[in-house]
């Protein structure tokens, strides 16, 4: 084997954390110069401590890492920035007050004398922008900026400290549909221009589409190296998680009967005077999933938050079973049988510091049954977060172990399982399934058909056109505000057109679209 | 009321405003520097009150100003070097620390004192005129009419801290130092993962914070009251952290708020000195001030907070077509 040929080499890399845990056993890691590489596994496979201990910010156990041919130690960023290695973290590593230029030369600041010398930040900002077909606003502050700048803004942070190996945690995760083509173009840009790219994703489209040769991990373990034109998704799926996961959900057919949520002519205009919602009315019914999809930034969020009271309409309607939700505190409405798996949910989905059964029990701590005159029944309290961590299959130590320790499938696991245990008569799931592992993925979905199908009115606005597609009975298409489409049957809608009516290529007329409202 | 009116307006009470604002805005800006780099001190209070001991201290040994206010600047920098060490070596929580500080200035300076002097409470006696720190007339400036009794004849000191402002400024947007400070404030992990020392950026502004605090301390002792006393700081420390949060950590809105708690206590002063006020009512006028000023903080604080979380979705991904 010709030494140039691997620019990283991690050789045997073994992680033990002092409390124990394994993270990594025994794992071998090559990347060759000039490819992109993808680092597949689930939620906890390892793959973010492995790319921690490339990036310096974690010292392998046993092992080696040899990089362009040299043995290093990786003590820290810096050290592994000064061998030529970058990372993109998954949660951006950007001062929000600083702009675009001042993020990007943050700790190598250009000086005139004892001053920084702004201009020449900007200056090697608009260089280095140009040179990589990455447009950044230098003087733009990034809390104002859209996200896929914000990504942007992190790959040219890398790329001015000399980066020749960037790697990128999950980059996808929280990019838009065109954002994330265009993140795509971007890199394949970088790999022509000779750049080594490692990419760490749970999305089997994405690998397919843009990657080279795929290492898959599983529990720590490294499940060997494939070429990505040479392997199918069902086989990477059984890699990373041991069985075939059936990326079909199955179901059966949907069977409506009264309606539940009905919406009409909800409006919104926020602050920038955009109009998020225009008079968009729809009605979910017992037994059925409706999705709604649509690019993201479409109105999807704005209708979550005005049918869960975090913002008020400018007018329009909604009812629960006959009664106005809209202004209805959150407490009445989970009361009414409501439920929302939040798009946000280590904000609104869960308190990270709380314990797990603490977490659990948040919606239900009123109820006799877990109180003793002033005092909690923790007993009563014990047994019914066991059973919610059995039920859900929540993988921890224990129910008294913090959320935030949680990995992310998991984290998602303790919201569904409370939400969906309190006898939702209505489910709002905003992105349910969003950058978690397959096997958490899978488990969410099936189990938003099982209470679809004993009775429950699920709404599922979801980024994800496979989810979308897959799981509703029904679907809206949003686009600018309006329902853009209805279809009443998802079972023969294919994506060329659903991607039509997202785009605001196509819309249909107010009839077919009033269908939704199931009215006479 | 036509009474008080009339002294408003004189150029005497302006006077006093700069010059009861000066303590005041030392302390808020060493809160401010600190707080840009993500640490609260607390320990203000006690840090003003210990130097300010050890720098009428000092100059009375000395029979000189100048050693006499480095003295106070050196002791509150070691104190915040300790704050820092207690909180960012040891792990302790900073509120806490300051606390501690806060508590080693009202009981520690008085045993200290009697220690040193055998005296009790305060240093009056050992004050003379020549080891106060020293009034300066601007040339130019005092020859204009209001204005110069206004701005004129006031300490060295005063004007320093109106000109560490500008500093301040200068150090937190112009230099690499300052950029590196907002960034560890920020998102200390970012200032991380490209290769800034934290912790060393950590006790920078600590130790500036603290020097600041010793030089309102000085200013206290040495001109203000004229002599060590145990009241003497009254609650001078916790004003500054709410001119800080107030001014937003900005400098010059820091100062702005630490000019309104200024004119607040001259009014106090002010008023006092009426017939027929009460004086008990009179007394709490800073103290309604910093209440009111930390109630508007708070309002605008909220609504911005709104505002950004509602935008929030909005992340106008449409922009790219265009």
């Amino acid at each position: 084997m010709p030494q140039n040929e691997f620019v990283v080499q991690m050789v045997g890399i073994t992680k033990v954390y002092p409390n124990g845990i394994a993270a990594n056993r025994d794992v071998d890691f090559n990347v060759r110069g000039g490819e992109i590489h993808a680092l597949m596994g689930e939620n906890g496979a390892g793959k973010s401590t492995l790319m921690k201990m490339l990036f310096g910010l974690e010292q392998p156990t046993e092992g080696k890492i040899i990089v362009n041919g040299e043995t290093v130690r990786l003590t820290s960023p810096t050290v592994a920035i000064s061998k030529g290695i970058g990372m993109v973290h998954q949660h951006f590593m950007l001062v929000p007050s600083l702009t675009v230029a001042e993020n990007i030369v943050l700790g190598m600041a250009p000086t005139k004398g004892m001053f920084i010398d702004y201009k020449k930040a900007v200056e090697i900002t608009e260089e280095y922008s140009k040179r990589y077909n990455l447009l950044v606003e230098p003087d733009k502050r990034v809390m104002d900026i859209p996200v896929g700048m914000k990504q942007k803004v992190e790959i040219l942070k890398a790329l001015v400290r000399g980066a020749k190996i960037l790697i990128l945690d999950e980059p996808t995760a929280v990019l838009t549909t065109q954002e994330t083509e265009e993140l795509f173009r971007e890199l394949i840009h970088l790999k022509e221009q000779g750049y080594t790219i490692i990419f760490i994703s749970h999305k089997l489209n994405e690998i397919k589409q843009i990657t080279d040769r795929i290492t898959i991990m599983r529990a720590g373990k490294s499940m060997g190296v494939y070429n990505t034109a040479e392997i199918s998704k069902e086989e990477i799926s059984r890699l990373m998680v041991g069985r075939d996961v059936v990326l079909a959900v199955q179901k059966d057919k949907a069977e409506p009967k009264e309606t539940v949520l009905q919406v009409r002519g909800l409006t919104y205009t926020n602050e920038w005077n955009k109009k998020m919602l225009d008079g968009v009315s729809f009605s979910v019914r017992q037994g059925e999933i409706l999705g709604v999809a649509g690019v993201e930034g479409n109105g999807q969020g704005e209708l979550v938050e005005m049918l869960f009271n975090l913002n008020r309409p400018d007018a329009g309607s909604a009812t629960v079973n006959g009664q106005e939700i809209i202004g209805m505190p959150q407490d009445k409405l989970r009361a009414l049988g409501v439920s929302l798996i939040p798009e946000d949910r280590m904000t609104y989905g869960i308190a990270g510091a709380a314990t797990i059964e603490e977490n659990l029990i948040s919606d239900r701590i009123d109820q006799k049954r877990f109180n003793k005159g002033p005092l909690f029944n923790m007993k009563a309290i014990h047994a019914e977060s066991e059973q919610l961590i059995k039920d859900f299959a929540v993988l921890c130590k224990s129910h008294q172990q913090k959320v935030q320790m949680l990995s992310g499938g998991n984290i998602q696991k303790v919201v569904v399982a409370r939400e969906f245990s309190s006898n939702p008569k209505l489910i709002i799931a905003d992105q349910p399934t969003r950058g978690i592992d397959v096997g958490a993925t899978e488990f969410i979905r099936n189990k938003l058909v099982e209470l679809s199908r004993a009775g429950a009115a699920v709404l599922l606005v979801s980024a994800d056109l496979n989810e979308v597609m897959e799981l509703s009975d029904s679907l809206i298409v949003m686009c600018g505000g309006k329902i853009a489409a209805y279809f009443e049957d998802t079972s023969t809608l294919t994506d060329a057109v659903m991607g039509e009516y997202m785009l605001g290529l196509k819309s249909q007329s107010d009839e077919e679209i009033r269908r939704v409202c199931h009215e006479g | 009321m036509s009474q008080l009116w009339e002294m408003i307006f004189q150029s005497e009470f302006l006077f006093s405003v700069i010059r009861i604002t000066a303590p005041i805005l030392f302390a808020a800006l060493g809160a401010a520097i600190a707080e840009r780099a993500g640490l609260t001190n607390m320990g203000l209070e006690g840090m003003m009150m210990i130097s300010a001991l050890f720098g009428t201290l000092t100059s009375y040994w000395t029979q000189s100003w100048i050693i006499g206010v480095l003295c106070a600047l050196l002791v509150g920098l070691v104190l915040s070097l300790m704050v820092g060490f207690f909180a960012l070596k040891l792990k302790t929580d900073i509120i806490l620390a300051g606390i501690a500080v806060n508590m080693l200035g009202s009981g520690g300076t008085i045993f200290l004192l009697y220690m040193f002097t055998g005296m009790r409470g305060n240093t009056g006696a050992l004050v003379s005129e020549n080891i106060l720190i020293p009034t300066v007339h601007i040339p130019l400036i005092q020859d204009i009419p209001v204005l110069g009794d206004i701005l004129s004849g006031h300490s060295v000191l005063t004007y320093l801290a109106f000109l560490f402002v500008l500093l301040m400024w200068v150090l937190l947007y112009k230099t690499p130092v300052g950029l590196s400070i907002r960034a560890v404030g920020e998102n200390e992990h970012a200032a991380e993962s490209v290769g800034i020392k934290v912790r060393r950026i950590q006790y920078t502004a600590l130790a500036i914070s603290g020097s600041l605090a010793g030089l309102g301390g000085a200013f206290m002792s040495m001109y203000y009251s004229q002599g060590w006393n145990s009241g003497m700081v009254a609650g001078r420390g916790f004003i500054a952290l709410a001119a800080q949060a107030m001014g937003q950590g900005e400098p010059v809105g820091t100062m702005l708020s630490s000019l309104l708690f200024g004119l607040a206590q001259a009014l106090r002063t002010k008023v006092s000195a009426l017939q027929g006020a009460s004086s008990y009512l009179v007394s709490v006028i800073p103290y309604v001030a910093t209440v009111l000023g930390l109630v508007i903080y708070a309002a605008a604080t909220i609504r911005r907070v709104k505002k950004a979380r509602r935008t929030k979705h909005v992340a106008a991904p449409v922009e790219e077509k265009e």
